[in-house]
């Protein structure tokens, strides 16, 4: 018989609003034509942000998935648009709606991803093999940015653990190193600095064996019931919901296997401020900012009451929490 | 055309310029049509719509001696006044809407984040200097008055620090801020000289 306890990183009934208002609101605002009107006065830059709904060129498709424990998560989604328009991916430039608004033209496939290193049996996935060699599950998560705002998520994707056992890793395989797809032709960011932050590519990231296998780290092919527009890291990304949205590298093209602890974008540019744990710890402070709370995005506009305390490990403790046994979170932050 | 009218129009300009965008950009945040975190555009933009009005400010001065319109000195004070609007908007949207009213947050942040500590004192000295801006202090304070008003180079340095402290690593337009500010301060060398060499 299964037994269905409640975990205490699931979500309140009356934390949840609702897409459907969101929607409805800017049905009401084009029909006065307000939208129409901003565009015309503002160009792209102001309200025409609304820029995603009108003028994404990149086609997602519908994704057959299978409903989880994590799919039932009763909290306020926020709203796909919002998800599909405020993306830190540098690659595709430093502004928040920058990524949507240039990576529409983004080839992902072919693609290639390559699983290597301290393996017994690497292998690579095309892109086809991408959502048909596992299992795809939904999972809600919250997702918090290191910059103190967050969202939650209706992924699609595996486990990590999956694809890492297929491999078949030998004793040697200690951490896990990732590397997103360097491409300047493709992507921007990469080849002008002004775009991409003045950031060194391609990125790369990496998590412990132990966090790597764990449950609930997930490899992400797509969100919102369809495949992953390429501003949210198509057609493969990772998502490790504990830890601060930094560490879930996009659009992935090699998972390696590795012995020592791998080298990541963001600690190497700044290492007293972005650590390579970088698990969310209200405690912690990052020393422009404080942890302690996060702005939920959400529908609401300027007068949203979405400021909340933020959860140690992000309210995964109770799934996470051993990794980090003995350990100082101060240090290893 | 006379200088009084010249003035009056430019005045009604700078109002217009002024006031419609900061309008929009609220109306638009409020109906959360400003892309996905209006928090975070609202805060950016009267942010640097207050330090480029500090640097039209600072414009003003060499632009009138160079082309000898003495009279465009008259619109200095109402830039100056809305880079303070804009600067208190920028104040009351972060207190507001990014900390939602939480106060001991507020001043926590004001303690322990250097580049908000930085952006605080800069709005202590242009608070200053706009409450004093009005002719009938300016003629009670004499000559105190231009050195109290000299602070402003103070401030738009720090506001100009403020802005390259906070961004993560996108450092390429705080830079050229320093850059514009580097050119405005050097059209007063001699100024400066004559302070220090007193």
């Amino acid at each position: 018989m299964l037994i269905k306890s409640k975990k205490s990183s699931e979500f309140l009934e009356s934390q949840v609003t609702d897409e459907t208002i969101y929607q409805s609101r800017r049905k009401v605002l084009k029909q006065l034509g307000f939208v129409g009107a901003s565009a015309l006065l503002a160009g792209n830059s102001l309200p025409g942000k609304a820029w995603a709904e009108s003028n994404s060129t990149f086609k997602t498709s519908a994704l057959n998935f299978k409903k989880s424990e994590y799919t039932n998560v009763p909290d306020k989604l926020t709203p796909e648009q919002k998800v599909i328009s405020h993306n830190n991916f540098y690659e595709f430039g430093a502004k928040k709606d920058q990524p949507a608004e240039l990576a529409q033209h983004f080839k992902v496939d072919p693609w290639q991803l390559k699983i290597t290193g301290e393996v017994d049996k690497p292998f690579t996935l095309d892109y086809d093999e991408l959502f048909s060699s596992f299992t795809i599950e939904e999972r809600i998560y919250r997702l918090r940015c290191v910059e103190a705002w967050s969202m939650v998520i209706p992924w699609l994707g595996f486990r990590l653990a999956d694809v890492i056992k297929k491999a078949q890793p030998n004793s040697k395989a200690k951490y896990v190193a990732f590397k997103t797809l360097h491409d300047p032709k493709q992507m921007p960011g990469q080849s002008n600095r002004y775009l991409g932050g003045g950031i060194q590519y391609p990125y790369i990231e990496g998590l412990r064996i132990d966090e790597a296998m764990n449950d609930l780290t997930l490899l992400s092919v797509g969100l919102y019931g369809k495949t992953l527009p390429p501003q949210n890291g198509a057609p493969i990304r990772l998502v490790t919901p504990w830890k601060y949205g930094f560490k879930s590298i996009k659009s992935i093209i090699e998972i390696k296997l590795v012995e020592k602890m791998p080298k990541t974008t963001w600690n190497k540019l700044a290492p007293n401020e972005y650590g390579f744990y970088a698990n969310v710890n209200p405690d912690v402070d990052h020393p422009r900012w404080s942890q302690a709370s996060e702005r939920r995005i959400t529908s609401g506009g300027l007068f949203a009451r979405n400021r909340i305390e933020t959860q140690m490990f992000n309210g995964y403790g109770e799934e996470v929490a051993d990794l980090y046994k003995g350990m100082n979170l101060g240090k290893y932050y | 055309m006379r200088n009084s009218v010249k003035i009056l129009i430019l005045k009604i300009i700078t109002h217009c310029a002024a006031l419609l965008p900061a309008v929009l950009m609220y109306y638009f945040a409020i109906l959360d049509q400003l892309g996905s975190d209006p928090v975070e555009e609202i805060i950016h933009f009267t942010g640097i719509s207050a330090l480029n009005l500090l640097l039209i400010t600072l414009l003003i001065s060499p632009v009138a001696k160079y082309f000898k319109q003495g009279w465009l000195l008259n619109v200095r004070r109402l830039l100056g006044l809305y880079a303070f609007f804009y600067a208190c908007l920028h104040m009351l949207s972060f207190l507001f809407f990014e900390l939602q009213f939480d106060f001991s947050l507020f001043i926590d942040e004001i303690i322990e984040r250097p580049y908000i500590t930085v952006g605080m004192c800069a709005y202590a000295i242009i608070t200053m200097l706009a409450f004093t801006s009005w002719g009938k202090i300016r003629k009670v304070l004499g000559k105190k008055w231009q050195t109290l008003h000299n602070y402003n180079y103070l401030l738009v340095t720090l506001v100009c620090i403020h802005f390259y402290w906070s961004v993560k690593s996108e450092i390429i337009e705080p830079s050229l801020y320093f850059v514009m500010l580097f050119i405005l301060l050097y059209q007063r060398k001699d100024k400066f000289r004559r302070w220090f060499n007193k």
